[in-house]
């Protein structure tokens, strides 16, 4: 478990928020470095927050998860069918997030 | 899982995950149930849909498309046209940014080979003030019940031979803005005025009502124009909850089930109905993902610095934290919203009418409220022209969003000329009743 792990990671914002979230930048793919632990989604979020987010990440998260009314796909389906924070994420994964907000 | 073979793509009910192929019946099967439940939308009846670029709206769009290319006994049978209302004005986007929004939506709007219309908001200053007033109905009591309607409908088409494979819609002559040239951007002295009642308003809260209602009113002017005579909005159930618990913030509780029921009668001729309210901002989502539907992302309504968030954003935090915490809420306040009557909000004359919102006024035998402290307005009555004028015209709600919004000469000019008039008319009734009272 020692191999660091590339993951696409894509943010579908309908009001035009992940510009100002994600540097304007929607794709990334993303490479994590090495750790004693697997990656779970749990420490992706932590790892966007310090890496990725730009300014104001409590348009994107809210303690450990996401914000209310973000969802969250990985390769395609439901995150609620994974385990959500505690899925634990492979090479070549597939996360994507859509919000439903309306308002900022 | 429901077919017991297709991998598990979400949840919508905990315990029940949907297979994709299983998720598009249910989700295309709740749309014809929608609108076979409430029977108001006839055959052969020309429907405008409202679409925003925006995730419901385009789902909505995706369901007509689907239902006119069934087989027919399944197939629904209205003729759809499209209104796209560009407002990159009030999202301060640069002509350049408004272009390319618009160029987008053209590109969707063209795919779905209905006829569509593009309208800029700017257009809401030429909007006439016939608009705040509800049209004649066509189809009254007297009219054809559905069940003639589709049997007429059915009949005729036996007799034009139609094989069953023909889309209505496809085929119809009102195409004029069909194929229109590359699509103009308004003046820059007409935005600019635009923009003035926009920054005239002093809240956020006031800013989202006014643009509602310009929305609304132009939307409502072109199917009136067009001989539309029903607009087909595309709130979701998530939307709706947060709509319900706004307007209930915003003082508008009496007209809660015309503002967020399936129909809306309060133009008179040109009904609004809304088929997505069954539809959670989640199942939406995912449809639009999985099934490839093209949305245009648009910036939200300008704020102005340090200025507090609107009630509508607030309330839409509020609910989704707490549908977090306890996963019935949305759909709760949305069954509550269900048992409440449109009755309320008919209004009986004129004089009995909201000027802004055209629901039945909820302030008679309140006079008291018009002392409230949140009523009064700062400056000095001067006659007509003042904004002080206007207060006994609206209903509850609008005074305090009417409050909120700028100078006279800063509303659009067919709220200030319908206001004028029946403030005349009401001076002039009252002088009557004067004379008549100083005659006996
Ligand atoms: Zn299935
Ligand atoms: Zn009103």
């Amino acid at each position: 478990e020692s191999f660091p792990l590339s993951v696409l990671v894509h943010c579908f914002y309908f009001r035009g928020g992940a510009e100002l979230l994600f540097d304007g930048v929607k794709k990334h793919q993303v490479t994590l470095p090495c750790q004693p632990e697997p990656w779970d989604i749990r420490n992706l979020l932590k790892w966007i927050k310090q890496n990725l987010l730009k300014e104001r990440p409590e348009l994107f998260l809210q303690g450990e998860s996401v914000r209310p009314g973000i969802l969250v796909l990985i390769n395609e389906a439901d995150w609620e069918l994974m385990g959500e924070l505690d899925y634990k994420l492979q090479d070549q994964d597939n996360v994507l997030f859509i919000s439903t907000l309306h308002g900022g | 899982m429901k077919c017991g073979q297709g991998t598990a793509a979400l949840v919508i009910r905990v315990g029940d995950p949907f297979c994709r192929g299983c998720f598009r019946e249910y989700f295309v099967h709740k749309f014809r149930a929608m609108l076979g439940k409430n029977r108001v939308i006839f055959p052969g009846e020309k429907v405008l849909l409202a679409v925003s670029g925006g995730p419901a709206s385009s789902a909505m769009v995706r369901q007509v498309q689907e239902g006119l290319s069934r087989e027919a006994a399944k197939r629904l049978r209205f003729i759809p046209g499209l209104i796209y209302v560009e407002e990159g004005a009030v999202r301060r986007q640069s002509p350049e940014q408004r272009e390319q929004t618009l160029a987008q939506m053209e590109t969707l709007l063209q795919a779905t080979g209905f006829p569509y219309h593009l309208i800029h908001l700017e257009e809401a200053l030429e909007l006439p003030p016939s608009i705040l007033q509800p049209g004649l109905e066509h189809a009254g009591p007297s009219g054809p019940s559905y069940k003639e309607a589709v049997d007429s409908f059915i009949q005729q088409q036996r007799q034009d031979g139609d094989s069953g494979t023909s889309v209505p819609g496809h085929s119809t002559p009102d195409t004029a803005a069909g194929a229109p040239a590359s699509p103009r951007l308004p003046g820059a002295a007409q935005t600019q005025e635009l923009l003035r009642t926009f920054e005239a308003a002093t809240t956020a809260t006031a800013r989202e009502e006014l643009l509602e209602m310009l929305r609304t009113h132009l939307i409502v002017q072109t199917a009136r124009d067009r001989g539309y005579a029903k607009v087909m909005m595309g709130e979701s159930l998530t939307r709706v909850a947060i709509k319900l618990l706004t307007n209930l913030s915003l003082g508008r509780g009496a007209y809660l089930a015309v503002d967020t029921g399936f129909t809306d009668q309060r133009h008179g001729d040109v009904m609004v109905v809304r088929p997505m309210r069954d539809y959670t901002a989640k199942e939406i989502a995912f449809y639009n993902r999985f099934f490839s539907v093209p949305t245009v992302s648009v910036p939200p309504l300008f704020t102005k610095r340090r200025e507090k968030p609107s009630i509508h954003q607030l309330v839409e935090r509020f609910l989704l934290g707490l549908q977090e915490e306890f996963p019935s809420t949305i759909s709760t306040v949305y069954r509550t919203g269900e048992k409440l009557s449109p009755e309320p909000a008919k209004a009986s004359s004129e004089s009995d009418r909201c000027l802004l919102c055209l629901c039945g006024l909820d302030t008679y035998g309140e006079e008291e409220l018009a002392l409230e402290p949140t009523l009064i307005l700062e400056e000095p009555a001067a006659g007509a022209e003042s904004k002080a004028a206007y207060i006994p015209l609206l209903c509850y709600s609008c005074r305090l969003t009417f409050k909120e919004l700028g100078p006279l000469d800063t509303l659009p000019p067919y709220v200030r000329a319908e206001g004028q008039r029946r403030i005349r008319r009401a001076e002039m009734e009252q002088n009557q009743e004067n004379q008549e009272s100083n005659e006996s």
